[in-house]
């Protein structure tokens, strides 16, 4: 299990003893993470934003439960997705779309590039591209994207999402595979036609991992 | 251990994280120093993770920060946390 840091652990003991302005100091590494969970599952900023910040009262109300057994985030995680997924629930007028339902097996080969070409940041000034990216994601199934932006947008451990979701490691692992191989399906055509030629091999390697 | 394509592309997400095995690895960077198809797709999936961690990719709502600590500020006056 992956643990709580220590200087967390002491902000939280002060914060319940009286310190309670060290909860802004304690929360303000993960303001982001919070709101990114919210939108992966609502898929509104306004609503993502008014979760967000429910969901940090709420941590706030409860840190006397929190038990130091998982990671302070995993668990802020955990308090988002439950805030913005009883939110989801409440949408009478949306069709609320199953968090579960995804599993089965589909199709999961890749686009198929012979010739990749390497994508420079600057490319992502161009708003098209930047929306045709976030709208690829937005259109995974639910329970694909929430794992896909925790692990590639939050960059949290395969172990620390399978904690906040309550579901086996494996699993995850599953779900970003089949996410990651649908954006690849669906952004790198889109990508390879938009951008300038210029090969890339292995440069990257050993960076990420 | 000798791995063809369709074999190969289960194995990208993983590899991308560095949880294979090193046998899995060997076989994989075996194939891949081969295959311009599967080293394409390793390096487009890649790239799309690198756009993905981008500030500009879903950025945050202009003001978000300073509402945020508002809000919290104001429940900090209220009351203190459930001990």
């Amino acid at each position: 299990m992956v643990q709580a840091l220590p200087k967390e652990l002491e902000w939280i003991a002060r914060i319940l003893q009286g310190e309670r302005d060290l909860f802004h100091e304690l929360i303000r590494p993960y303001e982001r993470a919070v709101y990114m969970t919210a939108i992966s599952i609502l898929r509104d900023t306004a609503e993502a934003e008014d979760a967000a910040q429910e969901a940090m009262i709420k941590a706030y109300r409860g840190l006397g439960s929190f038990r130091g057994d998982a990671k302070f985030s995993t668990w802020l995680t955990s308090i988002t997705l439950n805030e913005a997924r009883s939110r989801l629930r409440k949408r009478a007028k949306v069709r609320v779309e199953s968090l579960d339902s995804t599993d089965q097996e589909e199709d999961f080969t890749p686009f198929l590039v012979a010739d990749w070409r390497e994508i420079p940041s600057e490319t992502l000034e161009r708003e098209e591209l930047a929306q045709h990216i976030e709208s690829a994601i937005e259109g995974l199934p639910p329970s694909y994207r929430e794992v896909f932006l925790l692990r590639d947008k939050e960059e949290m451990s395969i172990e620390e999402i399978a904690q906040a979701l309550g579901v086996k490691a494996n699993l995850v692992k599953v779900r970003l595979f089949r996410a990651r191989m649908m954006l690849q399906k669906q952004l790198a055509p889109y990508l390879k036609r938009e951008l300038p030629q210029r090969r890339r091999w292995f440069s990257w390697l050993g960076g990420r991992a | 251990m000798k791995l063809d394509c369709k074999h190969v592309w289960p194995y990208i997400s993983d590899y991308i994280d560095d949880t294979v095995t090193p046998e899995e690895r060997r076989a994989i960077e075996q194939h891949l120093e081969t295959c311009e198809v599967c080293s394409a797709i390793l390096d487009s999936v890649h790239n799309i993770l690198v756009l993905t961690a981008d500030d500009r990719i879903f950025r945050l709502p202009l003001g978000y920060s300073e509402r945020l600590h508002e809000r919290i500020g104001a429940e900090l006056a209220k009351a203190a946390p459930d001990g």
